[in-house]
């Protein structure tokens, strides 16, 4: 790739970025729409500003729902992919169960379980959990699936036992499975602890954007969401990074198949 | 070491309704103790099917089928990417419950003879083809079992290192301490006959041996020479391909 190139794969996003922002500014400028309808981006910036205290108190209490959110759902959602490809007859009678769980809209589950489980950190954990825990089950899941029968056969050969064949060949298939997984459920995990926060809560920013919206306060809510969509980010870039150091050979046979 | 009497396998039909396939229709045939036996035969002549018999990984559906413990060598070199050269040599001694300093122990010299020194820790995307399909052989000659089952293992190579990958393949046959029984499939008549001690040709589907020529040759050999040449003939046309 030329330098050229290179450099325009990372302004390109940027440029496109400060071009709607832009568009925006103008928009709200020139067509005199209400601050309270729209607030235009210098407003939001000068929100952020103003109100970091505000704005930082709140995403500590909702990054620690969110992380552990994950961490829960990870670890759950794992164990429950390698029940269920080890276990044929749990495949078959729990992953329509998994299906279903999908389903369930968490908008109308947030507030019941704000009632059973109180304003504290688990009604947040249990929706983030269910948000998250269905995307990495399939994920690893379709991990384990990449595993080459041919390689099967051959550890069969060698006398492995399934564990073996589990801990040597299968496990280390489904690790990127469980990466994009994670990946996946670090967006939805922003989005369920928002809904868990507006059912019931005293802190997090999900509460924080109800408070501002009902005061109106559109360039404070705003303001919230932009920490939000940061913070996601931050967390998918993070969660690539990790995965890239931690299963270097994912990354290097894209870049040889590539080629 | 070896031996298949009248064995025949027949898998159900994809779809329901469709006939069966007959993959091998009465196969007999006998392999010695350190014997390398050749099996060349056309696509889908089930040459992959006698293989998988001999290694216990699929049972006959008629006959018997008898072998010392065997181990497998894939066409592909499926070596893990998540392990070293050398891990991935080590693996069938990993499984065995050897312990890792034993296991690298026992690989070590082999990284030297088949010309593979330097590159133990070497990632497996950075091997070239010819030195993957090295560790492969290597993984699966370590599993110290007395037979090897070799399914097509240089077909994926280009013909000068399929070549060379056939030099290595007959020294280390011979340097190894233990000497082992080889059932090797191709479809590569000549390397059937630098190879083989004998070269069993199979007719398309159903597998059945069409002919078994005996190559009583001194070896290394050279496939420039002149018997080696007439045998490939032989084969070749028992293959019903004029030579």
């Amino acid at each position: 790739m030329s330098s050229l190139r290179r450099n325009a794969f990372w302004l390109l996003p940027i440029a496109a970025l400060v071009l709607l922002l832009a568009i925006w500014q103008v928009y709200v400028d020139a067509g005199g729409v209400s601050q309270l309808v729209l607030p235009s981006p210098h407003k939001v910036l000068v929100a952020l500003v103003d109100d970091r205290g505000t704005l930082w108190h709140n995403l500590k209490a909702s990054g620690t729902e969110i992380l552990l959110g994950i961490l829960v759902a990870g670890l759950l959602g794992f164990s429950a992919a390698v029940v269920i490809h080890l276990w044929t007859p749990v495949r078959v009678s729990v992953y329509p169960l998994l299906v279903a769980s999908q389903a369930i809209p968490v908008v109308t589950l947030a507030p019941l379980l704000t009632l059973w489980l109180g304003f504290g950190l688990l009604p947040k954990l249990v929706v983030i959990g269910l948000v998250c825990f269905f995307p990495i089950v399939v994920t690893t899941l379709a991990g384990f699936e990449t595993v080459d029968p041919e390689l099967v056969k051959l550890m069969r050969t060698f006398d492995a036992s399934r564990l073996e064949i589990f801990r040597r060949v299968e496990l280390p298939s489904a690790l990127p499975g469980l990466f994009t997984g994670l990946k996946l459920a670090a967006v939805f995990a922003v989005i369920g602890d928002v809904f868990a926060e507006q059912a019931g809560s005293n802190s997090g920013l999900g509460y924080l954007l109800n408070a501002t919206l009902a005061n109106l306060e559109t360039a404070e809510a705003f303001a919230t969401v932009f920490v939000l969509s940061a913070f996601a980010i931050l967390l998918f870039a993070l969660l690539s990074v990790i995965e890239r150091r931690a299963l270097p050979w994912v990354y290097q046979a894209k870049v040889i198949s590539s080629r | 070491m070896i031996s298949l009497e009248g064995v025949t396998r027949v898998f159900p039909g994809r779809r329901r309704g469709s006939a069966d396939v007959r993959a091998i229709d009465g196969v007999s045939f006998d392999v010695a103790a350190g014997e390398v036996l050749a099996v060349v035969g056309p696509s889908g002549c089930g040459k992959t099917t006698v293989l998988e018999l001999i290694c216990g990984l699929q049972a006959p559906d008629a006959g018997r089928v008898q072998s010392a413990p065997a181990a497998l060598m894939p066409q592909r070199d499926l070596l893990l990417p998540w392990l070293s050269a050398i891990d991935n040599a080590c693996l069938a001694l990993r499984v065995r419950g050897v312990s890792a300093a034993q296991a690298r122990a026992a690989a070590l010299p082999w990284f030297a003879r088949l010309g593979l020194h330097g590159f133990e820790e070497a990632h497996v995307w950075e091997l070239s083809g010819g030195m993957r399909q090295r560790v492969s052989f290597l993984r699966t000659l370590l599993a110290g079992k007395p037979v090897l089952a070799l399914d097509e293992p240089f077909a994926a190579l280009d013909a000068l290192t399929r070549a060379e990958a056939q030099g290595w393949l007959a020294r280390a046959l011979v340097d190894a301490e233990e000497p082992h029984t080889v059932v090797l499939v191709t479809h590569d008549v000549e390397e059937a006959v630098v190879l083989g001690d004998r070269v069993v040709v199979m007719s398309p589907r159903p597998g059945r041996i069409v002919k078994t020529v005996a190559v009583e040759l001194p070896r290394p050999r050279v496939r420039t020479d002149a018997a080696v040449v007439a045998l490939r003939a032989e084969v070749m046309s028992a293959l019903g391909v004029p030579a």
